[in-house]
């Protein structure tokens, strides 16, 4: 009977111990590596630790580093892999345990996209829908796909060398919201993510375009957005020029 | 152990229901400071994998009281229907509102956002985006959150037990699962958004994370759970793993089939064919498949749901992700062929007993969502409820834990010897799981529980089978205390994580069984081969389910009626 080889990488917290530890899997011609990795953990008592929820590629919990390459585990299939398969934590993340990373800081970032629109904080209770055609609708599709999963952030090597840089899926996020018929803060999130960290430090490497599952392309959205940018910024620097002469008369 | 307070609202669960909740909380004052506690990232929620739509009375002609009949027709009459026209009243508002808050709903081409038939509605009256709804809903909640100074997040924090001085819940137990970090948490509300306990289920649509943790939480700290022997279970899920197929897929016009290749749901809902309720639904599949009408596969027997008729633009357009679901996890492309598909559980009907207000029978505790049971779904929920039920009685928790914060004359703090005595008792209980040294592994039990609710309370009940299936829970819940936990750390301990589910679990599926048992008819989801009729008479009435120093107390609460009395339930 064939196996499939999986190779994973552990690590403990309180050792700070990472090894290697290696396990086979009966061969399955639909197995994927979250339901090989389930069967690991059964089989051994339930140490490995990794994060997994809705197993149908939805809920962005169980991304990881498989065979070298940012994935969702519940989405590869093991026949589609070399062997030994390897399973590693997702780059560019402090390590919390086994396959999971601390992406806290990362989830943090989308606050700086201001993903939101109507500004007030007080419910009005508005009684009419907007209008909002297909074709209005089919703009921000691409970007609205976006589950949060953080393999961008796993493939951008820019992330890896600056914590601080907002990041692809936030840019994606920014745009998404950017290119809603409903939205009206679009200055202010300007402001927000062409600040220090923002989008600038974006080289356009496009790694994160090609890790995303949800085909999002957050590396278009911050080109995009940076061209954007330019406008915004020279918009305002044109409008602070025009009104400095009111301010010194 | 550290003690947070400072919060006057703490919601437990991080999807549409608390995300909602926290909003509403939020904005109802400024000053009120409220945190959200998740045994996972919000967006990891269960909400997230809902497909096909929220229901809501959006057009002209449509109305509450139309949406309001066809729920309570569903439920089977066991909805309290006070309930069920508040809901429908209040659901449009909470579409709107989303809409305002930037969710992309599908749309009409005059930019009107669009509607879908779905089982048991009437006229079409879901709204949708596209086939993602619950993603789409759960993200633009997620991202509106993050607008609220007020509001605080505790990502992957896991609830262990809820305090309660004797007057009211006052906080709770919780891990920090990335530091290890244990703190009793004292606030003024709680309010329970954990979701349903499908994972109490083999075979079922329900991610990894609904467990029922929320639901014995409650029960164990005092509050009642009602109408638990409700399960539902939809009738279309891929033949090999569960994963949801939506029932917009037969709402756009998908046909169910058997090997005969007829539409074989003729011969059970003739005039509502594939738009029939889904107790129903489910239940013909099942009759199909034991009259030897089901295609036999490597794993299961299923029935085939078609859609090519509909043509690629469609379903690309309208179903994008069931395509891609389709030809990734059963590699079958719905434009080509059909899909496999069987019923698989779904969702608990039951749960926190509450009232429209979200108030469960425990002072300070509120509930909403999938967790909670108001009870607008009865005996079997229609389609697109739920997420509407989540927006409208999160919404309406968050609102009113808001006014009982801000309210409340006098709100009861612990006493330090109280604090004391609970730290004790919590660090204890864990302490005690990681030093067991027996040699049953949680996988093993988890199974044989799951394997045991498939086959004893499932689609088709009886008294013989809920016997044995009782009798076999409680035997798991014994081997539960000598399971070994290897890893000894608090560190993402996910052994001890699961076997606190496996707990949560274990008595649900005790309560579930009581409850089924106690329930000599049919209604609804609940259907017994030896009492295969509905009985008003002796069962027009909720289970409420309590714990007493006797143990487990099922008690009766009458049906709410206001416009509709129970009628024969014919489609």
């Amino acid at each position: 009977m064939r196996n499939f080889i999986i190779k994973i990488q552990r690590y403990n917290p309180e050792t700070e111990k990472i090894y290697f530890e290696e396990h086979t899997v009966p061969y399955t011609k639909d197995l994927t590596v979250l339901d090989a990795l389930n069967f690991i953990k059964e089989k051994t008592g339930g140490e490995i630790a990794y994060r997994w929820a809705c197993r149908m590629g939805i809920c962005g919990s169980c991304g990881a580093i498989i065979n070298g390459k940012p994935a969702l585990m519940c989405s590869t299939f093991c026949v589609q892999l070399k062997q030994p398969i390897t399973l590693q934590p997702l780059a560019n993340f402090k390590v919390i345990k086994d396959l999971i990373v601390d992406t806290d800081d990362a989830m943090n970032k989308f606050r700086a996209a201001m993903p939101y629109t109507e500004f007030q904080k007080k419910h009005l209770e508005p009684q009419h829908e907007t209008l909002q055609t297909p074709a209005q609708l089919n703009r921000l599709k691409q970007t609205s796909q976006c589950i949060k999963c953080m393999l961008c952030y796993a493939a951008c090597p820019v992330y890896g060398l600056k914590q601080e840089f907002i990041g692809p899926a936030a840019g994606a996020l920014a745009q998404r919201y950017n290119l809603d018929t409903r939205d009206n803060i679009k200055n202010q999130r300007m402001d927000s993510i062409t600040a220090e960290n923002g989008i600038y430090n974006c080289s356009f490497i496009g790694e994160c375009s090609r890790v995303c599952p949800k085909n999002v392309d957050p590396a278009a959205a911050l080109q995009k957005l940076k061209v954007a940018g330019i406008i915004h910024t020279a918009k305002k620097t044109a409008k602070s020029i025009l009104k400095t002469p009111k301010k010194s008369s | 152990m550290e003690i947070i307070t400072g919060y006057d609202i703490l919601i437990i669960g991080g999807g549409a229901a608390g995300l909602r909740a926290a909003i509403a909380a939020a904005e109802t004052d400024p000053r009120l400071k409220i945190g959200i506690i998740s045994k996972v990232y919000p967006t990891r929620s269960h909400t997230v994998s809902a497909e096909g739509g929220v229901a809501a009375a959006m057009r002209e002609y449509d109305s509450p009281a139309n949406h309001a009949y066809d729920t309570i027709k569903g439920s089977d009459f066991l909805a309290d229907q006070d309930a069920v026209e508040y809901f429908t009243e209040n659901a449009k508002k909470q579409i709107i509102t989303l809409e305002h808050w930037g969710c992309p709903w599908s749309r009409q081409k005059d930019g009107q956002v669009a509607v879908r038939a779905f089982g048991g509605m009437n006229v079409k009256r879901t709204v949708y985006a596209a086939d993602k709804t619950g993603f789409y809903i759960l993200h633009s909640l997620f991202e509106r959150s993050l607008l609220y100074e007020n509001i605080s997040r505790f990502d992957e924090w896991y609830v262990t037990d809820l305090f309660t001085d004797n007057e009211r819940a006052t906080g709770f137990h919780a891990i920090h699962q990335k530091n290890g970090q244990q703190a009793i948490f004292l606030t003024k509300t709680i309010i329970m958004a954990t979701g349903g306990a499908g994972r109490a289920y083999k075979f079922t649509t329900n991610s990894a994370l609904n467990t029922g943790d929320g639901l014995i939480l409650a029960y164990e700290a005092g509050a009642a759970l009602k109408d638990m022997e409700f399960v539902q279970f939809h009738p279309t899920a891929l033949a090999k793993t569960g994963i949801l197929i939506t029932e917009a897929a037969r709402g756009e016009g998908g046909h169910l089939l058997n090997k005969k290749g007829e539409r074989f749901l003729k011969n059970y809902l003739p005039e509502k064919m594939e738009l029939g309720p889904r107790d129903i639904i489910s239940r013909a599949i099942i009759q199909e498949i034991i009259s030897g009408n089901g295609f036999e596969g490597p794993n299961c027997a299923y029935v085939h749901l078609d859609l090519r008729h509909l043509g690629k633009k469609t379903i690309n357009e309208k179903l994008p992700l069931i395509r891609e679901i389709s030809i990734h996890f059963a590699a079958t492309d719905p434009v080509l062929e059909p899909i496999a598909v069987r019923p698989a559980q779904h969702y608990t009907m039951g749960g926190i007993s509450t009232g429209s207000d979200g108030a469960s029978t425990l002072p300070g505790l509120f509930a909403a969502g999938e967790a909670a049971c108001v009870s607008i779904h009865g005996a079997n929920r229609l389609g697109s409820n739920s997420l509407a039920e989540c927006l409208v009685f999160g919404a309406s928790a968050g609102k009113n834990a808001a006014n009982y914060c801000l309210s409340a004359k006098k709100i009861t703090i612990p006493s330090n010897k109280q604090i004391n005595l609970f730290s004790k008792s919590c660090n204890n209980k864990i302490k005690l799981l990681l030093s067991n040294d027996g040699h049953e592994s949680i996988a093993s039990i988890r199974s044989a529980m799951q394997e045991n609710m498939d086959q004893y309370a499932g689609i088709i009940r009886d008294r013989e089978g809920l016997k044995k299936g009782l009798h076999a829970i409680k035997d798991l819940q014994e081997r539960s205390k000598r399971v070994t936990i290897k890893d000894k750390s608090l560190i993402f301990n996910t052994g001890l994580i699961e076997l606190l589910e496996l707990k949560a679990m274990l008595k649900t599926c005790e309560i579930i069984l009581k409850c089924a048992l106690l329930r000599e008819e049919s209604r609804g989801a609940h259907y017994r081969t030896d009492f295969p009729n509905r009985n008003d008479q002796k069962f027009l009435k909720h289970h409420l389910a309590h714990k007493t120093s006797a143990g487990l107390t099922i008690t009766s609460q009458k049906v709410n009626i206001t416009k509709w009395s129970p009628e024969a339930r014919t489609y």
